[in-house]
């Protein structure tokens, strides 16, 4: 990559670019990663010059208005359905780029089984799942993904695992399908794993474009406003519980159905 | 001259979907249905056409949503339990307007029921089912030919108001052989897919926008005025009927879909015996022909309503005809078949005879 651009006589090489969001305010809390996802997932529609490639589909949660933010054809999909949005599309235009953007209530939780099954599948879709423990959107409820004792809306005494389960990670589940290509966790507390997140997005859209199979990207995220903190102390519990609950890295590198 | 085929109801309307430029099936295996599931498994993946046997009816009618929002020809078909399930999907994708063919070979409810033929959904499917104020075009075929002929139809309906579209069947029709015809003169409509999901953000200028979410009441209230305007459209246009033997009847009976063979039979022996009866057959069910049925009331001294059910359209015949003549219902449930017997003898009673 190197653009250059011309100011005073002078060349310059352009090393970053205001990604091509809508020019709408986002909607999300302050400290919130919901937006970093989506301003990534554009930088990497941007420099990969597919905006035409890509069809996106936005969840039932706070990402719920991503159509608005992300400068590409979507669909909003009903609570838990977006995989099965993204398998009709995948299906009927084999030659995008599909991807998801879902909360944990929507794909953990009532999007389980759709989920599953186009992992299964091997879906040449790209999944990307913020996981924040929690369910935002709707004040701060247990997810699936709740920490073991974690207080939230509705486990007020702490999650207790005898009566809600252990918290569900679904990217060791779907690691283990023959349908997934690439499966990653990843966070956005910090410069470094932006980067590392950004690299993952840029990997599971190109699979996505080279049907190479299911992409799972899980963005370890934060909720300040359902977990009731500020954005500093819900870095601190982000980096303290989540990051030690869901450890970061790849679980899977390679795969797909062939 | 087309050629002749004895085929099964169900396999008459996958054909017809395939005949019809189908780009893509999404469906789970529920009885009386699955033979066009089955059908479809066969032929669409050897086309090169989009096929999934989906992990449910919640996941087949989400599939279908993705797919038909990306401007395509899209189908599911299913039966009673499964189109319950489907109710949530159907709601987002009439707020959305993505055409869509979606069929129902009725069973027998509620709950599980039975495996038999029934015509128990009529309020699911005329009246809502799903959540919102939202409109299905309802056809009612009641022949193995109409299976396959109102398919096209279906299809092109879903286009031109860019509004999914049911076909309401039942097990016996979805089961039964007879001989069909497709027709060869079948031309696509143009469509203008501009306002589908399929990239071409760059030619379009910019991104499209597929969603049922209208947060501000203002633009929910804007949305709800746009689709009761679309549904005045399709009731001022799309209303199908069929009339037998009306001209003189002094009684008319009221059937659609199988029940409605059960009619027309019952109207002959009548008329064998000297009763003057008739029938209006609703070929769509919404919009109901009720201009038609309102316009006969003033001949006929009572209506009945044939029905494999307790007595659901009678509702609509009811207000149909402002209780100005009486109207009665005929049926059965569980998948027993209607009898002739019965209905000629409630005729007699119903005009004193
Ligand atoms: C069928 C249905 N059930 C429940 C809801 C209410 N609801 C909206 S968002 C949501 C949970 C969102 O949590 P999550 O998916 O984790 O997303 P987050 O907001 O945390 O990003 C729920 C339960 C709904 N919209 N639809
Ligand atoms: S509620 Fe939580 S997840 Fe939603 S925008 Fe606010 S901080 Fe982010
Ligand atoms: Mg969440």
């Amino acid at each position: 990559m190197s653009e250059t651009i011309t100011k005073d006589g002078q060349e310059f090489e352009v090393v970053w670019k205001k990604p091509n969001l809508q020019k709408k305010d986002m909607h999300y809390c302050p400290g919130c990663a919901h937006g970093t996802l989506e301003k990534l997932i554009q930088e990497v529609i941007d420099e990969k010059g597919i905006q035409d490639r890509v069809i996106g589909v936005a969840p039932v949660g706070c990402a719920v208005f991503a159509y608005d933010y992300i400068n590409c054809d979507m669909q909003e999909a009903a609570h838990g359905r977006a995989c099965a949005l993204a398998t009709g599309i995948a299906r009927v235009l084999p030659d995008k780029a599909v991807f998801t953007i879902q909360g944990d209530g929507d794909l953990a939780s009532i999007g389980l089984a759709e989920t599953l099954h186009a992992c299964n599948r091997g879906e040449n879709i790209a999944i990307f799942f913020y996981n924040n423990a929690i369910y935002g959107m709707t004040g701060g409820q247990m997810a699936p993904t709740t920490l073991p004792g974690q207080v939230t809306a509705s486990s007020p005494d702490g999650r207790d695992c005898k009566l809600s389960g252990m918290p569900l990670k679904v990217a060791d589940i779907v690691k283990e399908f023959d349908g997934t290509c690439y499966v990653t966790r990843q966070a956005a507390n910090n410069a470094v794993n932006v980067r590392k997140l950004k690299k993952a997005i840029e990997k599971a859209i190109d699979n996505s474009l080279n049907k190479r199979g299911t992409s799972f990207v899980e963005l370890v995220g934060n909720c300040p406003s359902g977990w009731k903190m500020t954005p500093v102390d819900s870095y601190k519990w982000w980096e303290e519980n989540m990051l030690k609950f869901y450890p970061l890295g790849d679980l899977k590198t390679e795969g797909g159905i062939k | 001259m087309a050629e002749k085929y004895l085929m099964k109801g169900n396999e008459a309307l996958a054909e017809a979907a395939i005949r019809a430029g189908i780009d893509g099936y999404f469906g789970y295996p529920i009885t009386p249905q699955s033979e066009v599931l089955e059908y479809f498994s066969k032929w669409l993946p050897r086309k090169g056409i989009a096929y999934v046997q989906a992990e449910s009816e919640v996941s087949a009618i989400n599939m279908v949503y993705g797919a038909g929002a990306c401007g395509k020809r899209i189908m599911t078909t299913t039966s009673s339990p499964g189109f319950s399930l489907m109710q949530e999907g159907v709601s987002y994708i009439a707020c959305a307007q993505i055409p869509c063919v979606l069929v129902n070979v009725q069973r027998g409810g509620p709950g599980l029921g039975t495996i038999q033929p029934s015509q128990g959904d009529y309020f699911q499917a005329t009246k809502g089912g799903g959540h919102g104020d939202y409109r299905l075009i309802v056809l009612t075929p009641n022949s193995v030919q109409e299976q396959a002929d109102m398919v096209y139809k279906a299809f092109d309906l879903s286009e031109k108001y860019l509004n999914p579209v049911l076909i309401l069947s039942d097990g016996a029709l979805g089961q039964m052989m007879e001989t069909v015809e497709f027709r060869d003169d079948y031309k696509k409509p143009a469509f203008d897919a501009t306002w589908a999901s399929n990239g071409g953000v760059a030619k379009r200028g910019k991104p499209v926008q597929i969603t049922s979410l209208f947060i501000e009441p203002e633009r929910m209230e804007a949305k709800n005025n746009e689709l009761q305007a679309k549904y005045k459209l399709i009731e001022e246009n799309e209303v199908d009927y069929e009339l037998y033997h009306m001209e003189d009847a002094e009684l008319g009976f009221i059937a659609y879909g199988l029940s409605s063979r059960i009619a027309k039979k019952a109207v002959d022996l009548a008329r064998e015996q000297g009763l003057k009866i008739g029938l209006i057959r609703p070929k769509t069910v919404w919009p109901f022909p009720a201009k038609i049925i309102k316009e006969y009331s003033k001949k006929v001294k009572a209506y009945m309503s044939i029905e494999m059910s307790v007595g659901q359209m009678i509702e609509d015949v009811k207000l149909a005809v402002e209780c100005k003549i009486p109207v009665e219902h005929y049926g059965k449930t569980g998948g027993i078949v209607l009898s002739t017997d019965e209905i000629i003898a409630k005729a007699k009673k119903m005009i004193g005879k």
